[in-house]
This record gives C-alpha cells, structure tokens and sequence, in this order.
C-alpha cells in the first residue's frame, strides 16, 4: 500500500522520572508487564505493518531497545532501530531518518500509544481524502491523564496538555483548526480565511492527539527541510500544515498532481455543495476513533498507573493474556500463601510469591516478586524482583525493579526508583522516591 | 439450486440477451483451450451432464457482467452429488492416472515456471480460513522451491512467511554514516528469501539463512520419490472424500462432492498436458494465483437471496460483506446495503489488502463513502486508477501480461464491486480495457504495452466522455428555444453543461428544478445554474404536476440506455418522463453513448441498486421528525431506498447521444452501426 511506518520510541523521558532509569528507558517500560513500546509494534503487526524503522533518542537506549527487539520479535517483524542524539525532537528524529523513506506516504506513530485503533483506519482515510496529514484522535479519556505541570518543549513525553483545541468541519474529516492546551490563553484566535472558506467549524475541547500521523512524504520532507526550526511534529509541524492548508508555501511542487494526463477534472460536478473547497493547497484531516475503542498515551506517571489498570481492567483484549475466572492474570508458578486474595482486574506474574493475609486489588506484580505476610496492595504497579516485608500498605504507587519495601512501609501515591530501599517503618504520600 | 437454474446462472439472469447481439468472438490467444477443455469434460462425464462448455463461460466472462464468472467446480459439483458413490470411484481413479509418469513429466515445466510473488499474494490475500487451496498443497510446495532458485526476494513475500523456520541474523551495519544521518540497525529480520539489501554505510550483504529455499531444496527428493508420496496422498484423500460422503447427509455430502470434484479437476489439468503443455501452462496460470480475482462471482449476476450461492461467495470474497437488516422482501436478490459495517472492515484492513493498488483501494473507498458519484465521474475516476495501477505494473517472469494484467483488473474490479456495485457504464469501460489488454501484441515489449494501454484509456476517457458530452451539447442546444421553460431533474452533468451553454449562446429561458429526497442533488445544481445567472425554479417532486403545466421541455440524464429503449437512471426519473408524457411535454435523454448496453430491461426491480435506508427515515434539520428511529427493531418495517428506476421507452421523445438525436426505439441502431468496433472496442 506504499506506505513506511515511523515509530517515535524516545527515550529517557523526563517526565517519567523516577520510574526510567538507565536500565529501564521508556520504551521499555512495562504496561501489564510487556514493554509499553510492544502494543504499538504489535498494533502495527496485526495490520499487517511488518517493516518499521524505530528511531530511539541515544546510543545506548538504541542498543537496549534493538536487543530486545531482535530478542521479541525474531521472524516477526522486520525493525530497523534508528538512534538520534537526544534533545533534538521528534521533528529533529524524522529528519534524521529522512533519507530512508521513500513510500508515498508515510506513518508516524509514538511509541508510547497504547490502543486498539487499527492503523490502517488512519490510513485509509487519509488515502480516501488523498490529505497531506492525517491524525488520529480520540475521546481525552475521563480520569485526565495528566496534571498540568506541564514541562512543554520537552519533546518526547511531553505532557498532554489538558484542553487540546480543535477545530473540525462538519463532516468531521477536516482539521481546520488545533491548539495544544499549553498555547491556549483566554481566547482562541482563528483565522478568519479558514473559517470563510468553510461557513461553520466545530470546535472540540474533548479530543486528544493520539500521536498517530500520516503525512505525505514529499509534503513531510518539505516542511522538515525548508523550516530547519521545527523541533516536535506535534507542536511545530503539525499545526504549521493546518494553519496553511489555504496558502501554502510549499504548495504544488510537492504534491504531484495527476500528471499523467491532459484529462481535466472540471467534469467531476457532483460533489456536495458544502464540498467545494476551491482553493484548498492541501488538506489537513482527522481520523476520530471511534468511542470504543481503547486509545492511551504513556507520557506520565499518572498515565502510566492508568493505563496497567486499564490494560489489565477494562481494555483487557490489549494485553493478551487470558483472563481467568476471577477476571484476573495469575502465572501458574505464583505461589500465594493462605487466606491471600487476589481480586478481580490483577495480575501476578511468573515465580512471584505472596505470603499470608495478602490482599492485592487492582494491581500489577510483575516477575519474582517476594512478598511477605499481611501486605495490602491497591491500585499499584509492583515491577520486577521487588521485596517487599510484612505488614506494608502499598496504594496508588509504582515500585521500580529491585526496590526493596522493609517492615511496615506505608505508601500513598508515591514513586520508587529502581533499587530503592526504604527502611521499616517509614511512611510516604505522594512522593517521588529514588537514588540520586 | 437445482439445475434448471444453471444456464441462468451462468449467463447474467437479469438479462435476456437479444439473439443477434451477441457479445464478441472469443479471441485467438483462448480459442486454443477450447478443444482442450471439450475433451476433458468428455472424460469425466460427470462434469459434461450439468455444466456448459467453456466457451458459453467465456462470452459471459466478456459480456456486461465483466467479471469473472467462477470456473464450473461448483456447477461440477452439482453433478456429481446428483451421481452419488459413482462419480467418487471415477475420479478416484483419476487421481491415480494423474500420477502416471508420463503426465508427470508434462505437468512439472508449467508448475515450476510459476512466480512465487504472485503465488504468495493470492495466498495472503484470502482471509477466509476455509479456503480450498489444500487440493493444491503439493503444487505449492513446488513454488516455494522454484521460488528461491529464481531469487525473487522482496519485502512482501517475506510477510507472507510470518513464521518461516529458519533463524534470524543481527545484521550489524558498519556505522560509516553522516553524523547528521542516524545509522539503520537491522534488529530482527523476517526471515524468508536472500536478499540484498543496500545502505547509506555501504552494502552489506545481510547474512541470511536459507530459510525456507533451504529447507525445501535439502528435501529435494528425487522424482519418483515425491511421485510415490504424491500418490499415497492423493489416494488418501480420495478414500476420505468417498467415505465421508457415504456418511454425511445430504448438504454434506454436496460438500464432499465439491472437493471430489475439485480434485477431479485438478486431475484433469494435467491430462491435459498430453495435448499441449502450453495450453496447460496457461490454464494453470489462469485459474492458480489469483483464486479471489477469478472466484468472485459477479455481483450483477448473483442473485442475494439465493443463500447457498450467498454463503459460497461470502467464503471467496476478498473483502467481508456484511448482513442487512429488514431488507425488503422484493429486493433481495440485490445487494444489500452495508456501508458502515464494509467502511469499517476495509479500513482495518488497509494493509492486509496488499495486492489492491493503492489508487484502486483510494477510489473504492470514495465510491463507498460516496465522496465520487454520478456515473461519468465513477467511470473516470475508476480508469485512472486502473491507468496508474497499470503504470506501477510490470509483469512478473514466465508471465504474459495478456492474461496477468487481466487478472489483476479482475481482482481491482471485484474489489470495487465489494466497495459498490457497479454501474453499467463501468462495466463497458472495464470490457473495453479487458479486451484492450487481451489484443495486445505479444512481441511488443512490456513498456510499449503499458504505454499503448494507458494512451487507450486516455481515449476512451477523452473520446467516450468528454468530446461525447460536447457533442451531446452541441446538439442539444439547438433544442432550446427563446421562451422555452426546461425541467430539469436529478444532476446530470451533461445537462448541467447545455443549460450553461445556452445561456452563453444568449438564448432566453427558464428552469425548473425538480429535486426529491434524500439526496437532494439538484440542490448542487441549483447553485451552479444561480451563480451562473440563470432564473430558475425550485420544487421537488411532489409538486411535478402542477408545475408540469408552464414547461415546454424536459431534459434529463441517464445512467444507461438499454436496446429496447428503456432509460436506467436515478430514481424518480420514470416520474417525470410519465407526468411529462401525460402533459405531452417532450422529454429529451442525453446519454453518452458508452452508457449504452445490449441488455434489455423491463423493469427495475430485477437490477437496481440499495441505497442506506437510514437517510430516507432522517429529515434533515428536523429532529423532531423521530417516528422512524429504531425502524429496525419492528420486524414488520423495512425502509426502501432505490437508487435507480426503469423509464419505458414509451414516455421518452428523443435521445440526444453524440451519434446525433434519435428516437428511443432507434437505440439498437446505436449497436448496429457503432456496436463492437466503435463503440466499445
């Protein structure tokens, strides 16, 4: 279908902090205990998308992520990982690998999307309205996936902003207006030649860019080349090609027109009144997915505990375990000591142990997990090789790898670094917790 | 389906072809296979008591229809469950002849010739799990074998291994790249055929395992030894067939009987071979790789309520179809409406669709979503798709691009007709590119061809369409009168075009616009001519009657110009011609003449087309109008949205075609003077 997929997978994220680390890049964190960046490859996989070029920020997550690559997806997939210097952005990453694409078209997908959408729908429809962008968006989901301590700029992992503004025609295919939420002051201004030419917007508070984006190449590369500032495709390139989708610079040199003919097209009248966007240099359109269906990015730590509850809870079809009667995941080679409950929209995975008297609700335990007697755990991530003693309360929190829980620790909403140890006792709330 | 329907089937049963019409001789280049194919149903006679000779296939497979018509497995079939145990034992017994060394011999030379590319889309393009492709495992697996001896390694055919044996190799470039330029490392390889690949840091040359090649050629066995296992396999199978045949009830058994006689078939072929390997060659070549393009039974000549056939093309068909709810009992036997299911399934399924041309699947999509409508515009649109597809063509070795290039239409078409049925200008455009493609030279080479192809569509495009609509103009102006009131209905383009240039002309007169629900598309109109500086009148339907009493002329377009003279066109159409005839208005038709069609229709129930019943159950702008909602839940509802409507020819008073204006009942002259060389061909 001549089209190249581009997986932005980034790298250390900042505003992941404490939860990536060096042995642990964002790409590898793990939703429902696969590495995040695993949903979109095998998103991509189930639509038949099976060459990807995957760009990652640094050397040597490059060389981690290509491991476990190689390691995950032998005979699968065909992925080539690119590494870019860090801080140079997702515009700055497509430039990087521009020499490589030669498809018409081109799928830029992040690699922190979690969902259910298939591609191809993105695609397609971009194919349909022969667009030079196309995006994907969804319904913002309920909880808000993030607080607005928003760091913008920092491009990969950027926080979503918390209104992202739109504007759609009423067919709700054209984009003709979008504002991140970060830019948005009191008023919206929009251009008047946009609103002109198309009598009515719609205008949406409630959508969220899912970071899924078909461009046309020459289109893309254009932009990328003539406007050496860009530096993030969402917030630079994105809404450049909307704002100028009426008069565009780069115009019709990069859009190549049905040359191989001298038919004219004045005889196509029969297009809806409303349709006629006469002079239109390129369109810029939206793919809304459907209610649905699941759609979730991993760029917060807020995000990240909902998305293990969702992946495990109610988007249970993204995991790819199956669910056992209780409507939870347990590996057979957990070891669960007696009167310890497991409830319902849990996971407990490979050689993990708990001790008596554990409760564990909502939660996510990854591989070789000690757990002593009397722990409750709620609403929680627990990764892998965590020791956690008797008597703890764990809720709302996310404990890294090898972190060590003694005695008694009580924690609400608090982050533990990789191999933090926290001593008996001691209690947190809403904390961030690691190794300087 | 019993066998009195077979004949019916076959030929389109919509259709009553008029004796002399006839569709054309079949050409040269398949007139060779015909012998063969005699002989072969002589031989098993099962297959000569039900089904028709080839050759009817073949007219049929080039008349309106335009797509294939399933080979006559199925017909067979019928056969030889009406024959029992009988036709078990025979082709049983065929299997062993098949076996013979002799025939060996013959049928090796076609089977390795074959590009496995080609082979491998076919395979990764059906999506029903229940394929009959088994029957044909062991020719497949001489593919694959021949597949990597001519090194025809590219990205698609190692995605159609998803899970080949073999192992995966890091291949670790040497990082000589730009330090702008980030360096590509390969993490895991699908692993399927060598390949070379070529890189910014120099070209490496992926460390590759033979992967499945290798596999198969350390199997190499020698000739006899696969005869040997073909054998035993073959006589299993058989047995299996027989026996279950004798168990199962009757359904089942039909089923049995289909892959008896399936096999039967496939036992056939290679008897053939004694007659001439090239004629073989180019059955098989025929009838393998694309099983979707060649099984998919033609639309128009399917009747949808019929359920068994239903089922059967469901299981073939390279896109889903979808249940209809209520549909209305008189129509159906045509395809039922199902956008929003289909929308939804060919965009999930965007890339599975991989041997669908991009800008096929782009105008599929549009004709789905209703963005290209209108019959000039659907039948251009298509045939620059099909001209691009054509430019991005290049035959695939050991291949004429006669047969393969038609096949690969084939599949575009079908895949067309899944997004929307199509219509019967469509038709004869898609039968003058077949037969544009059948006549090409085979000495010419393949960039000659190609280009001799797409400068043919640009004629057809140029000289069916556009000079047509101007000399249909041209004509039709000297129609319009100072004074005169013109009714106007629907949106016809070639109207649209005379009512403009008679203003040009300075010519003083008056439009009445009729409209009708739901797609209001004389609303369109309606603007341009305003803008334009015509006066016009706006009404809808309703009000025909009264306003039929101040016009002097009516024009309107059509969808087809049937040879009894019968106007095909949007529905309501039949309405106006009616009220006009009644108030002795003269009705005009302006049709160009690549709309003309050799069928003969008496009414428009037998072809039609469904639209959404849900746009006839929605007002616009009126909510409160809600009685309708939920019409599907009451099992004694059900909404009718007809797309077209059969004007008799009693009503019109003269079609204005580019061949000049001539009365309804002239249409067969049409035929007789332009049919065949000109007007299609």
């Amino acid at each position: 279908m001549d089209f190249q997929v581009v997986v932005m997978a980034g790298g250390y994220s900042k505003n992941l902090v404490p939860l990536v680390s060096q042995e642990m890049p964002k790409p590898l964190l793990p939703v429902a205990n696969r590495p995040v960046l695993s949903y979109v490859l095998e998103l991509l996989e189930a639509s038949n998308l099976k060459d990807l070029i995957v760009v990652v920020e640094g050397e040597d997550v490059a060389l981690r992520v290509g491991g476990w690559i190689s390691g995950a997806y032998v005979d699968r997939l065909h992925v080539e990982v690119a590494a870019v210097p860090e801080e140079v952005g997702t515009a700055g990453a497509l430039r990087a690998v521009a020499h490589h694409l030669t498809a018409k078209d081109i799928l830029v997908v992040s690699g922190d999307l979690v969902s259910d959408v298939p591609p191809g729908a993105v695609a397609a429809t971009h194919r349909r309205l022969d667009a030079a962008v196309t995006a994907l968006l969804c319904i913002t989901p309920v909880s808000g996936p993030s607080e607005s301590v928003s760091s913008v700029g920092k491009d990969k992992g950027r926080k979503l902003p918390r209104a992202n503004i739109v504007g759609l025609d009423h067919t709700r295919q054209y984009l003709l207006h979008v504002a991140a939420g970060a830019e948005v002051g009191k008023d919206i201004k929009i251009q008047k030649s946009i609103l002109r030419a198309n009598d009515q917007m719609e205008i949406r508070a409630d959508l969220m860019d899912a970071h899924m984006y078909a461009f046309q190449r020459t289109i893309l590369q254009e932009v990328l080349d003539q406007k050496e500032m860009f530096h993030s495709i969402k917030h630079d390139v994105f809404p450049y090609l909307v704002r100028t989708q009426l008069r565009s610079e780069i115009s019709d040199k990069g859009a190549p027109k049905n040359g191989l003919n001298g038919v004219d097209y004045t005889l196509n009248g029969s297009e809806p009144a409303s349709e006629i966007l006469t002079n239109r240099t390129h369109k810029c359109c939206a793919y809304i997915a459907n209610k649905s269906k699941y759609c979730s990015r991993l760029n917060s730590v807020q995000a990240f505990c909902d998305i293990n509850r969702d992946v495990v809870g109610e988007a249970g079809h993204l995991s790819g375990y199956s669910f056992s009667a209780q409507n939870n995941i347990v590996h057979p080679s957990a070891e669960l000591g007696s009167k310890t409950t497991v409830g319902p929209q849990c996971m407990l995975d490979e050689g993990s142990k708990l001790g008596d008297k554990c409760s564990v609700k909502r939660s996510v335990i990854g591989r070789h997990c000690r757990i002593g007697s009397n722990v409750k755990i709620f609403n929680s991530v627990v990764m892998n090789h965590v020791t956690i003693e008797d008597g703890c309360f764990i809720q709302g929190s996310v404990i890294c790898n090898n972190a060590q829980l003694q005695e008694r620790v009580v924690l609400k909403d608090c982050q533990v670094g990789a191999g933090y140890v926290l001593t008996v006792g001691s209690e947190y709330k809403s904390e961030p917790l690691s190794k300087k | 389906m019993d066998s009195r329907r077979l004949p019916r089937a076959v030929i389109d049963p919509k259709v009553r072809q008029v004796g002399f019409f006839t569709s054309c001789d079949p050409p040269p280049a398949r007139s060779l296979s015909v012998p063969a194919d005699t002989g072969a149903s002589a031989i098993v006679p099962t297959d000569m008591s039900s089904s028709p000779p080839l050759t009817d296939i073949y007219i049929t497979n080039n008349s309106f229809s335009s797509v294939r018509i399933p080979p006559p497995r199925q017909v067979s079939a019928e056969g030889l469950h009406s024959l029992g145990r009988a036709a078990g034992s025979t082709t049983s017994v065929f299997a062993h002849d098949v076996l013979s060394p002799h025939c060996w011999e013959g049928i090796q030379m076609p089977i390795g010739s074959y590009n496995s590319s080609e082979f491998m889309q076919g395979k990764s393009s059906m999506l029903s799990p229940s394929s009959s492709r088994f029957d044909d495992i062991d020719f497949s697996e001489e593919e694959a074998t021949s597949a990597c001896l001519i090194r025809t390694g590219s990205g698609k055919e190692a995605a159609a291994f998803p899970r080949s044996s073999g192992e995966v190799m890091m291949a670790i470039k040497s990082g000589a790249n730009a330090p702008a330029k980030s360096a590509l490392k390969t993490a895991s390889v699908v692993k399927a055929l060598p390949e070379v690949t070529e890189k910014d840091g120099g070209t490496s040359i992926e460390k590759q395992n033979e992967g499945i090649g290798a596999a198969r050629s350390k199997q190499k066995t020698t000739k006899a030894e696969r005869r040997a296992i073909q054998e035993v396999q073959r006589a299993a199978k058989a047995a299996a067939k027989d026996a279950g045949k004798g168990a199962k009830s009757t359904f089942a058994s039909s089923g049995g009987a289909l892959a008896v006689a399936k096999q039967a078939k496939s036992a056939i072929l290679p008897s053939q071979t004694k007659y001439g390997s090239s004629v073989a060659s180019e059955r098989r070549v025929d009838r393998n790789p694309d099983k979707d393009g060649k099984k998919d039974v033609s639309q128009s000549s399917m009747q949808f309520d019929d359920k068994s056939r239903v089922e059967k093309a469901k299981r073939r068909a390279a896109v889903g179809h979808f249940e209809a709810r209520n549909s209305v009992e008189l129509f159906r036997h045509l395809p039922q409406y199902e956008h929003g299911p289909q929308l939804q399934y060919l965009e999930s399924k965007f890339f599975h669709l991989d041997h669908i041309h991009p800008s096929v699947y782009k105008v599929g999509l549009q004709y789905l979503t209703g963005s290209t409508s209108g019959g000039n515009a659907r039948c251009k649109e298509m045939l620059l798709a099909f001209q691009e597809a054509v430019m991005d063509y290049s035959t695939p070795p050991e291949k004429t691009p006669a047969r393969d290039l038609t096949s690969k239409i084939s599949s575009y078409v079908s895949f067309l007709i899944a997004c929307r049925p199509l219509s019967i200008s469509m038709g004869n455009a898609i039968r003058f590119l077949k037969n544009r493609i059948a006549k090409l030279d085979h000495n010419i080479s393949e960039s000659e061809a190609k280009s001799n192809l797409l400068s043919d569509i640009d004629r057809f495009i140029n000289e069916k369409i556009i000079v047509a609509d101007k000399v249909i103009v041209h004509h039709a102006v000297t129609k319009i009168r100072d004074g005169d009131v013109l009714l106007i209905y629907g949106h016809s383009t070639v109207v649209e075009m005379i009512l403009l240039q008679a203003h040009e002309l300075g010519k003083q007169f008056r439009i009445v616009v009729v409209d009708s629900r739901p797609k209001l598309e004389g609303k369109a109109l309606l603007r341009k001519l305003v803008m334009k500086g015509l006066s016009c009148t706006y009404t809808h339907l309703n009000a025909i009657s009264y306003i039929m009493h101040e016009v002097t002329r009516v024009f309107l377009g059509a969808s087809s110009i049937l040879s009894n003279g019968t106007i095909y066109s949007r529905v309501g159409t039949a309405c106006v011609a009616m009220v006009s005839h009644t108030f002795r208005v003269p009705v005009l038709i302006c049709c160009e003449a690549y709309k003309f069609n050799e069928r003969v229709l008496l009414d428009s129930i037998c072809s039609n087309e469904l639209g959404d019943p849900d746009v006839i159950s929605k007002v616009h702008g009126r909510d409160g109008l809600n009685d309708l909602e939920n019409w599907s839940d009451h099992e004694n509802l059900q909404l009718l949205n007809l797309f077209y409507d059969a004007t008799p020819s009693d009503y019109v008073s003269m079609i204005v075609t580019e061949h000049g204006m001539i009365p309804p009942t002239s249409v067969p002259v049409i035929f007789r003077e332009y049919g065949r060389d000109q007007l299609f061909f």
